[in-house]
């Protein structure tokens, strides 16, 4: 069904102190689609996102098994370079979060801490990031004025820019509709659907009308376990579980 | 490995190493009171340290290293002063937390500030030049500087602290108590007398061990406003000298390594032993009051 | 009914009182003081080094001697405290190390001044061989004045949000990075603020440079950090309880006190309005 996986975890458990947070979850992410990640609140799902870039490990208790591959490497192999993952893997968070600094300076940061130093390549890179997150002309003439004046929508959307500026392969998006308006969330979809052909995207949200609007494939988890996961069309129309079938009906949740 | 994650692993073992430096700290302290004070004791007998009220050092042929008075001097103006700025204290803590207007609070929250800010030497020398013939006058004395002197001016040194540590403590009461208590028809006097300040009970007595803390360690004040005469106090209107006064007079003159300059080090590590004893009384109270917190 | 409300009225006018009686003692210190010093605070007191047996002329050289001492102070409690507090906000986890840490930082605060200037004497003056100077006293007040540099900053890092950290962190940042390039520049206000804070109170303190390097008079100003100083907070003291003409010079001890406590609210001014600021920033 998935024939060029870009991540895949194998038997992923995960603990905090001593509750199991995610049960034996083995799902793969197909390259350059939209991978949706649904369930009931504290069911895993923004969880096993942030596995995927290894900023779980910020919270202190949290203990991982299993293996996940990024291109048939497992990132929390001995030696990986946890800062190289997050440069190939972007996360925007559920709250839009600028950085209290320019417009210009929030996309310059991941380039900046990169290592590049050519200002006018920086400046190409901020143009292009925003042009590709249809930022742009909103924002060019003030490109030097503070991020946090700008709408949450446009937040967001810089946020997008900010991580692919640093060109990341795969981006993690931890709901990241749930503080706008309808009209902002439109936009971000249509973004969403557009980036698709050039990174792997996976998508948590708990809008299940946005999975099934955004994504190729979605993952149904329930209490830390994957229950079930498929092609899109085929799991809203036909699902197979029980369990997924009383979720997008509507019978929990 | 890279130059990023090399700088990165420095800058952590860094700030690491500084942090445990308040632990080495805290121990060199006590590691170089304890080499230099203990050697006191191989002419001066443990018993005579600390029972015997004759501190004379320079004692022509028979010099006696007794404590006895300088730690009741100490322990007797810190009591004093807790008389006085207890309920000075604990009564303005209750007034700008839970009576005065938000704007009068925060104008008298400054004037806190700024009575901590006073430096202790100063304080001293208003001992000596306003409060000192201010006693001399009322109780009709020939000299104001003595322990009761000490006392007032300690009493200031800790009021800060006590206010604005219980203050944070009555704050901390959670509102229920008091609302389930207006529900019942409870006047605000009543609640807070009956229901807010027993709440508050083990952060205000952590505020007062602070202030005692402050108080029996301050130096200048009771240098400068007791008058100094080793003796053993026999009421507030005599002339006392304090542990910490007698490490201040006399560490200037003592010649390195006698059993004098010893002992003075002796006399710091029993002052340093009562402050940790002091400020872990308060830690254990500030535990227990910061549990409304959570 | 009328009881209890009387009873009421009473207790608050009680508590009112006590609050009133603080700001009495404030006042009466700082009117004295103000009252009997202004006179003679003028130009000449404040840039000339006394003359006669310290009996006629000013302060110049307590002031400069405080000056450098706070300096020596800062230089080495900042770094040292704000480290230590990047470690206990930024790195450290919960566990007995951080415990330990956290204990000896708190009870460091209430060991008494004067048993800092002990173990000064014992460490720099004597073990280090630094002589009694403006560099053992200024070590010896760092020490001090560590404990709160160390907590004033952890706060500061506290009031930075967690998204800043975790947004540069997604970035692939290091560490390090994200606490140099996103956390501290937010935090520095408020570093500032307790910095200038405590670098106020040690600029007042006696006790601990007594025997680490202040001096009773000196006819030069000092000229290198090994060299003994006058500050300002001694030079109150000298000038109220050990100088030979104590009535005589005693408008030249309140001019000093008046000097002392206007450097020193002027720093705690300058704290308040930075602290002022900072918060107009952050609830905007």
């Amino acid at each position: 069904m998935i024939t060029s996986p870009k991540v895949e975890t194998k038997n992923l458990n995960l603990y905090y102190t001593e509750n199991q947070v995610l049960h034996d979850v083995n799902i793969t992410i197909a390259e350059k689609k939209v991978t949706a990640l649904i369930g009931p609140s504290g069911c895993g799902k923004s969880t096993l996102l942030r596995c995927f870039n290894r900023l779980n490990e910020l919270i202190v208790g949290t203990r991982i098994e299993g293996e996940i591959l990024l291109d048939g490497k497992n990132i929390y192999q001995n030696g990986m370079d946890v800062v190289d993952i997050r440069r190939r893997v972007g996360l925007i968070f559920q709250k839009p979060n600028p950085f209290p600094k320019s417009i210009y300076d929030n996309i310059a940061f991941g380039l900046k801490i990169g290592g590049m130093k050519n200002k006018s390549r920086i400046s190409e890179i901020a143009e292009k990031s925003l042009i590709d997150t249809g930022l742009w002309e909103e924002v060019k003439d003030r490109l030097h004025t503070s991020a946090l004046d700008l709408s949450g929508g446009q937040q967001q959307r810089l946020c997008i820019a900010r991580a692919l500026a640093i060109e990341p392969e795969v981006i993690l998006m931890d709901e990241p509709t749930s503080a706008l308006d309808p009209a902002a969330t439109f936009k971000i979809e249509e973004l969403v659907t557009q980036l698709k052909n050039s990174y792997t995207i996976i998508i948590v949200t708990h809008n299940m009308q946005q999975a099934g609007r955004v994504s190729d494939f979605t993952g149904f988890l329930y209490l830390g376990k994957l229950i079930e996961f498929g092609n899109t069309n085929i799991l809203f129309t036909r699902p197979k579980e029980k369990l997924t079938e009383n979720y997008i009906s509507g019978r929990f949740g | 490995m890279n130059i990023r994650n090399i700088t990165d692993k420095f800058f952590h073992y860094f700030f690491l190493v500084s942090g445990v430096s308040a632990i080495g700290i805290l121990f060199a302290i006590f590691v170089m009171l304890a080499m230099n004070g203990l050697q006191t004791f191989t002419d001066v007998s443990i018993s005579q340290f600390f029972l015997s009220t004759r501190w004379n050092p320079s004692a022509f042929g028979e010099p006696s290293y007794g404590i006895l008075s300088l730690v009741v001097s100490s322990i007797m103006v810190t009591l004093g002063a807790m008389v006085i700025a207890v309920p000075l204290g604990i009564g303005t803590a209750a007034y700008l937390s839970e009576i005065a207007p938000p704007f009068l609070r925060e104008t008298l929250k400054p004037v806190v500030e700024i009575l901590a800010g006073i430096p202790s030497v100063v304080v001293g020398f208003f001992g000596i030049v306003f409060l000192g013939p201010l006693i001399a006058d009322v109780f009709n004395l020939t000299s104001g500087l003595n322990a009761l002197n000490g006392s007032i001016l300690l009493a200031i040194m800790a009021l800060p602290t006590i206010v604005s540590v219980s203050e944070d403590a009555i704050r901390s009461v959670p509102k229920d108590f008091k609302e389930a208590s207006y529900a019942l028809g409870v006047n605000r006097w009543l609640t807070l007398v009956k229901i807010t300040l027993p709440a508050a009970s083990s952060g205000i007595v952590a505020a007062v061990m602070l202030g005692i803390g402050r108080a029996i360690g301050e130096t200048m004040t009771v240098l400068m406003a007791t008058g100094n005469a080793l003796q053993m106090p026999g009421s507030f209107f005599d002339s006392v000298r304090t542990m910490t006064a007698n490490i201040a007079i006399e560490l200037g003159e003592v010649p390195f390594g006698t059993t004098h300059y010893f002992g003075l080090f002796a006399v710091g590590l029993v002052l340093f032993f009562m402050s940790l004893a002091v400020n872990l009384t308060a830690e254990h109270f500030t535990k227990k009051y910061r549990r409304y917190r959570t | 009914m009328k009881i209890k409300q009387l009873q009421q009225y009473i207790g608050f006018g009680i508590l009112a009182a006590c609050a009133l009686f603080v700001v009495i003692i404030l006042f009466v210190i700082l009117y004295d003081i103000a009252a009997q010093g202004l006179g003679v605070i003028s130009w000449s007191f404040l840039t000339e080094a006394p003359r006669a047996g310290m009996t006629e002329g000013g302060i110049l050289p307590a002031i400069i001697g405080t000056f450098f001492v706070t300096i020596i102070t800062a230089a080495f409690s900042v770094p040292l405290g704000v480290s230590a507090a990047i470690y206990l906000s930024e790195y450290a986890q919960e566990g007995l190390l951080t415990r330990w840490i956290r204990a000896s930082i708190r009870n460091l605060a209430g060991v008494p001044s004067i048993v800092y200037g002990l173990f000064g004497v014992a460490l720099f003056v004597r073990a280090l061989s630094f002589g009694t100077s403006i560099l053992s006293a200024g070590l010896t007040l760092g020490l001090l004045t560590l404990p709160w540099i160390i907590t004033t900053a952890e706060e500061a890092f506290r009031t930075v949000p967690r998204s800043y950290r975790d947004g540069a962190l997604a970035l692939g940042a290091t560490n390090w990075q994200t606490i140099w390039r996103n956390v501290l520049p937010y935090a520095f206000p408020g570093i500032l603020t307790g910095a200038i804070l405590g670098i106020s109170r040690a600029a007042g303190e006696t006790a601990p440079i007594l025997f680490t390097g202040v001096a009773f008079f000196l006819p030069q100003l000092p000229g290198s950090l090994l060299d003994q100083f006058m500050a300002l907070p001694y030079h109150l003291y000298i000038m109220s309880t050990q100088h030979h003409a104590i009535e005589a010079v005693r408008p030249l001890a309140y001019g000093t006190a008046l000097v002392l406590i206007v450097l020193v609210f002027f720093l705690n001014l300058t704290a308040i309005i930075i602290r002022y600021r900072l918060r107009k920033k952050y609830t905007r």
